[in-house]
């Protein structure tokens, strides 16, 4: 007799977990998205710095949907999202598992600005569906989805919460420290925040700003402290797309990590691609929140340890 | 060698020259960035913590501490003795580097001598060991208003809580990892 208790407890978790899953597809079933599957096994992952993806015989298991998804908004379709399995390689922490769940979304004719109301959207109408309404108690204190969300640029957080420029903590090769220790803990306190205009080199497949080439056009969601989604307006250059992975890629060699060979048919299609938008969020991270979880441990039903 | 992604609690690395032991452990990742391992390392000789962020790549010497079966003799002033079991080589051991586990030592108890570089840094204690309670309040045998527990001076000077029925001059066992009242030694 030996009883799985830990599984058991997470019982009350995993049903808000589905009850998620099913809001997010009808929020995106009512607002005209189709729902589309693409293969989890890929012969090439997109290049990218700090993203190892998992081997899978010759072939990787998909870090994202990112490359197919793309692809079948170059072919034409315009309003489209996935949910869907994703692996990294050495992700593993109280928000971190390396085998994780992504709901990932495409529009056309839109920008990075019109995600973020997308996504102030989804989460009032994911709160409301499962009874949560406009206050969400998690980490000991209370995020209003009804207050105004805040939005601040990375370069306005840096000044706010660090004694360091944007630019400096680049220079300095601190951005991800600072991030991490003096900005994170202060995003999506009492209400969510939209933080958005991150530097270039920190959005790979992002579009830059017109009027400011070393900001991307990319933003980040977060809820108490914890990042949720990541979307930018997309890179739809063919030629300068292959440059910025070309580069990823310098940067894993130098530092003695796999390069990911081109991926080609991705960068031939995507010179058919209308200007479009496309955003990544966390599911156990989101449902983490709504559960007032500590750890992501507690939403899923087995970690890798536990397997 | 060890890399950043082996971290983790309990883990005994060189820093700096010194052997510092893995007391607290994070893994963050910020979007789009670097892996991120935050750790709080105690220098397993002056017993201080500090703070310590490393990156993917970092890599660092384990701390390879050498254990060896010694018993307890004596303390004069700051300066704790124990002898070998096996050589019957005497050493000495600074109550600085041995940190909390001053308050379990009693005469011919059995420990783990940690070196390193043939210097003793440090024991490992047994997980329970006995004391004697050398001062504690008596206890009004049927007063129930004093139900809770109640501060008790060891052999050692370690204060701790002991419940209400203990009583001056008695032995207990204590759990050195916690540093808690296990149970009452029945003599």
């Amino acid at each position: 007799m030996s009883k799985n208790w830990a599984l058991l407890k997470r019982k009350e978790n995993l049903q808000r977990r589905a009850w998620i899953l099913q809001g997010i597809r009808q929020f995106f079933i009512e607002g005209g998205y189709l729902e589309v599957e693409t293969p989890h096994r890929i012969p090439t992952p997109a290049p990218e710095s700090y993203i190892d993806a998992v081997v899978s015989g010759p072939w990787f298991l998909h870090p994202s949907p990112e490359l197919c998804m793309k692809r079948m908004m170059a072919s034409g379709f315009e309003k489209i999202f996935q949910i869907c399995r994703c692996w990294r390689d050495g992700e593993r922490g109280r928000l971190h598992l390396p085998e994780f769940t992504l709901l990932e979304w495409y529009r056309a004719e839109a920008d990075y600005t019109s995600l973020m109301d997308e996504c102030e959207a989804l989460v009032h109408f994911l709160a409301k569906g499962i009874g949560l309404g406009e206050k969400i108690f998690f980490r000991n204190q209370e995020i209003h989805l009804s207050e105004t969300w805040e939005r601040i640029t990375v370069e306005e957080a840096f000044h706010r919460y660090t004694p360091y420029s944007m630019g400096d903590a680049l220079k300095r090769n601190l951005f991800d420290e600072l991030m991490v220790q003096d900005i994170e803990p202060k995003l999506g306190i009492g209400r969510p925040t939209l933080i958005y205009d991150y530097p270039a080199q920190r959005g790979a497949l992002a579009r830059l700003k017109k009027n400011d080439p070393g900001l991307a056009e990319r933003f980040e969601l977060y809820m108490g402290g914890v990042e949720l989604a990541n979307g930018f307006s997309e890179l739809i250059d063919s030629e300068e797309q292959q440059r910025r992975f070309q580069l990823e890629n310098e940067n894993r060699r130098s530092w003695g990590k796999p390069i990911y060979s081109m991926p080609l048919k991705f960068l031939e299609e995507l010179k058919e691609m209308p200007p479009s938008a496309g955003i990544a969020l966390g599911v156990d991270r989101l449902v983490m929140v709504f559960n007032n979880a500590q750890t992501i441990d507690e939403v899923v039903a087995f970690t890798p340890e536990e397997l | 060698m060890y890399t950043a992604s082996d971290l983790r609690k309990g883990l005994k690395i060189i820093l700096d020259g010194d052997p510092y032991m893995v007391t607290f452990f994070e893994f963050s990742k910020p979007g789009k960035g670097q892996a991120l391992y935050r750790t709080k390392l105690r220098n397993m000789i002056t017993g201080l913590t500090i703070d310590r962020t490393f990156r993917e790549g970092d890599t660092f010497e384990p701390a390879s501490l050498e254990e060896r079966a010694m018993q307890f003799l004596y303390k004069e002033g700051d300066h704790y003795y124990f002898m070998d079991n096996e050589t019957y080589e005497q050493i000495m051991i600074s109550e600085e580097s041995l940190g909390e586990a001053k308050h379990f030592l009693t005469e011919n108890l059995n420990v783990e001598v940690l070196l390193f570089k043939d210097k003793a840094i440090g024991v490992e204690l047994p997980n329970f060991v006995n004391l004697r309670v050398i001062k504690t309040e008596a206890w009004v045998r049927g007063d129930t208003s004093k139900a809770d527990f109640k501060p008790a001076t060891l052999e050692t000077g370690y204060v701790l809580r002991v419940p209400p029925f203990i009583e001056e001059g008695e032995l207990i066992t204590v759990d050195t990892r916690t540093g808690e009242f296990s149970k009452r030694v029945k003599e």
